[in-house]
């Protein structure tokens, strides 16, 4: 029985140990090397191509999930091994720090006195309530209001403060345990999906991203118009926005220009601009002159369809660039004849009209407009554990702070008689940042001295 | 007036601080030098801030309405700055004066590298990045690493004179340069105080980070390797902190394991995003 007994006891202590923890620490940060080594979730094909790997050591390190790591069941065991660690050295060692905090030990004898990094005594003249009145002022004025008990024929100060900064390392535990809960209540019951929006449609569903069902809204998404700007001179692009509108029943009850950096939230769901794209062929107008006639019509058709010139002849647009080797919008195009069938194909530019004048073909043409429409494509995320988590890392911000920053700083005073005059015998310690504390003692020493020495 | 001349400013007051203090290491404790050095060290972080401020007023007399820390140059130069920042402040308080010998060759090798080896036009940003959130997740996370810094460069002084302490323990205490060095206690004391800056920085860092994310793209966290490394440097500094209240880890070990953190602070900011692929990878272009 007694050892079973103390089997348990070696379990629970090895659970609560620090030694575990720096061990658990080291651990994560290394096995998380290799999910930044190895990038995570390609396809098998890719993992052979791009690393050399042979499908024996793929199946390997597949088998020891490396290619999803951070969900891999040994992580998160590790990570399991943390939190275990977290709860138990908080329920070790956080009964004993409120016993502390709650019940101080307000009279101090000679062999808690060794203990103390400041210490010291002098001899006081007037009577033991005197001395005690001018002591306790003082520690009032100076520290905090001290705690006065009489025992024995001696009187004991006690005063503290920063008591409850002895909780911020429990504060900053609790808030890595905080995250997790957070991060567990995002993935059972958030998703993150997508959805491509052509300019002027609407949306009732969204794809997730795991899982081939889509997610029915019960509101509906309507993209009015996406835009796409660049810097002057050069590919950089300058911005992305879409203009959405959010539909109940066919009302509108929202609109919202989305931007990187700025989504839509509707119903605990965040729509975000991720890309675009172009959305079916694009349609035309252009200016056709005949060389030899002189007569200039306006035609104007979608893309792929021959458009009748008056001649007999027809103009085929077939592709477009919005900026064609920074010359702008450009489109492609052929110039059907009853002699020729779909001529050579050639560039006409909607800036530079008179560049097709140097063609020298039967016609100059002229881009007057192309209309593309884009689809813009949207993340969608739902995650109902998102303010879990920055609850919990608030409090590790003021936990951490709190940790490091403040200090728990006691007092202790012992007013007896002497053969001559009063003895009065103080101390203390700080948990924390001793230093400070000493430099405050050697003041209060003076100040104690000057009040009470005879 | 131009940011680049103020730059060049202080990439030279960087290494005159650098050499004033070598020179002071072997003075058997001149304090006239050690001064300089910290003065000069104080004219090349006005020239840096200086310089800092007027490439801001450039970048908006184009039209960019951004925050000089947009690339790989302007942060690296930003890091240095830093680094002054923290070095100066501990200068102030702490007035352990030879550990600028161990501190200002970061700042020096940042801004030199810099200078002659980055692209330092001035680009507009990405959509991606224009965000407030990139000037609040910038600078907490530098002020972390620049403590980072200071702390490695005080467990280097460490680890080279308790090497020595314990060598000549019977003969007399050491001269010479390590002589100028502070005792074991105050360096490991300075590497405890810098950690316990850099840690909780680099704690905000790493929240402003996905609370930007999260903003930006839907998701906190989504281990890319950026992410990866900078939660790899709290798991060692974190492991670090622990350490100090564990016998057997204090010491020798807290040294090097502030020497790693240091090296996996340098991994995570430029290694990333040289060497490996992700959301942060323009940051290399």
């Amino acid at each position: 029985m007694s050892k079973e007994q103390s089997f348990t006891d070696q379990l629970w202590d090895f659970f609560c140990s620090l030694k575990l923890a720096i061990v658990t620490l080291i651990l994560l940060a290394l096995t998380s090397i290799i999910g930044t080594v190895i990038q995570q979730n390609l396809d098998p094909q890719e993992y052979m191509q791009k690393y050399g790997m042979s499908e024996s050591t793929y199946k390997a390190l597949d088998a020891l999930q490396f290619f999803d790591m951070y969900h891999s069941w040994w992580f998160l065991s590790l990570m399991g091994l943390f939190a275990v660690n977290l709860i138990c050295c908080s329920f070790k060692r956080l009964p004993r720090i409120i016993k502390l905090v709650s019940e101080p030990v307000l009279t101090a004898d000679d062999g808690l006195f060794r203990t103390f990094s400041n210490r010291d005594e002098l001899v006081a003249s007037g009577t033991l309530e005197s001395v005690r009145d001018k002591a306790s002022a003082l520690l009032g004025k100076k520290f905090a209001t001290p705690v006065v008990t009489e025992q024995d024929g001696k009187i004991h100060l006690f005063a503290q403060k920063g008591a409850y900064s002895r909780f911020s390392v429990y504060v900053t535990h609790s808030s890595i345990l905080i995250i997790f809960l957070g991060a567990m209540i995002g993935n059972v019951w958030g998703y993150k999906a997508y959805i491509n929006i052509v300019e002027g449609k609407s949306i009732n569903q969204v794809w997730p991203r795991a899982g081939k069902e889509p997610i029915q809204l019960d509101f509906e998404v309507r993209c009015d118009n996406f835009e796409v700007t660049f810097y002057p001179g050069g590919g950089r692009p300058k911005l992305f926005s879409s203009d959405l509108v959010v539909l109940e029943n066919g009302q509108e009850v929202l609109k919202k220009t989305i931007i990187v950096n700025d989504p839509l939230n509707y119903k605990g769901l965040t729509f975000y601009q991720s890309s675009y794209g172009p959305a079916g062929d694009p349609s035309y107008r252009f200016l056709v002159k005949n060389r030899e006639t002189g007569v200039t019509v306006e035609v104007s058709g979608p893309q792929g369809k021959p458009l009748p010139l008056p001649d007999g002849a027809s103009l085929i647009p077939m592709g477009y660039a919005p900026d064609y080797q920074n010359f702008g919008p450009a489109a492609q195009v052929s110039i059907s004849t009853v002699a020729q069938q779909r001529g050579t194909p050639f560039i006409v530019f909607k800036n530079y009209p008179q560049l097709d004048e140097k063609r020298k073909g039967d016609y100059v043409i002229t881009l007057l407009n192309a209309d593309q429409s884009y689809y813009t494509g949207l993340q969608v995320a739902k995650d109902p554990g998102v303010w879990v988590v920055w609850l919990g890392c608030l409090l590790m911000v003021l936990g951490s702070m709190g940790a490091f920053f403040l200090s728990h700083r006691r007092l202790w005073v012992v007013i007896q008689p002497l053969d001559k005059g009063i003895g009065v015998k103080f101390g203390g310690a700080a948990h924390r940042n001793q230093p400070a504390f000493t430099l405050f003692f050697d003041e209060l020493k003076k100040d104690l001295n000057d009040a009470l020495a005879s | 007036m131009t940011s680049s001349l103020f730059f060049n400013i202080t990439t030279i007051a960087y290494f005159a601080a650098m050499v004033v203090f070598i020179v002071y290491m072997t003075s058997r404790n001149n304090q006239a030098i050690g001064f300089g050095a910290t003065l000069i060290c104080w004219a090349g972080f006005i020239a840096n801030t200086l310089a800092i401020g007027l490439r801001w007023k450039e970048a908006y007399a184009l039209g960019f309405e951004q925050a000089p820390l947009s690339n790989l140059y302007e942060s690296v130069v930003f890091f240095s700055w830093s680094i002054l920042l923290i070095y100066l402040i501990f200068d102030l308080k702490y007035k352990q004066r030879a550990i600028g010998a161990f501190v200002i060759p970061f700042a020096f090798a940042g801004m030199i590298w810099a200078q002659w080896g980055l692209d330092a036009t001035i680009q507009p940003l990405v959509p991606a990045l224009q965000s407030n959130w990139l000037t609040y997740h910038v600078i907490t996370c530098f002020i972390g690493y620049a403590a980072f810094a200071l702390a490695c460069g005080v467990s280097i002084m460490y680890l080279i004179k308790i090497g020595k302490e314990e060598k000549s323990a019977e003969e007399s205490p050491i001269g010479g340069m390590l002589g100028m060095f502070p005792s074991t206690k105050i360096l490991d004391d300075l590497n405890y105080k810098a950690i316990m800056l850099g840690f909780p920085m680099l704690t905000i860092g790493i929240i402003t980070g996905a609370a930007w994310a999260n903003y930006a793209w839907g998701t906190y966290w989504s281990w890319d390797p950026k992410e990866t490394w900078s939660l790899i440097v709290w798991f060692v500094y974190a492991a670090f902190l622990h350490a100090r209240f564990t016998r057997g880890w204090v010491g020798r070990r807290a040294a090097w394991l502030s020497i790693i953190g240091f090296a996996a602070t340098i991994f995570c900011y430029l290694g990333v995003n040289l060497v490996l692929s992700g959301l942060h990878s323009y940051g290399g272009s």
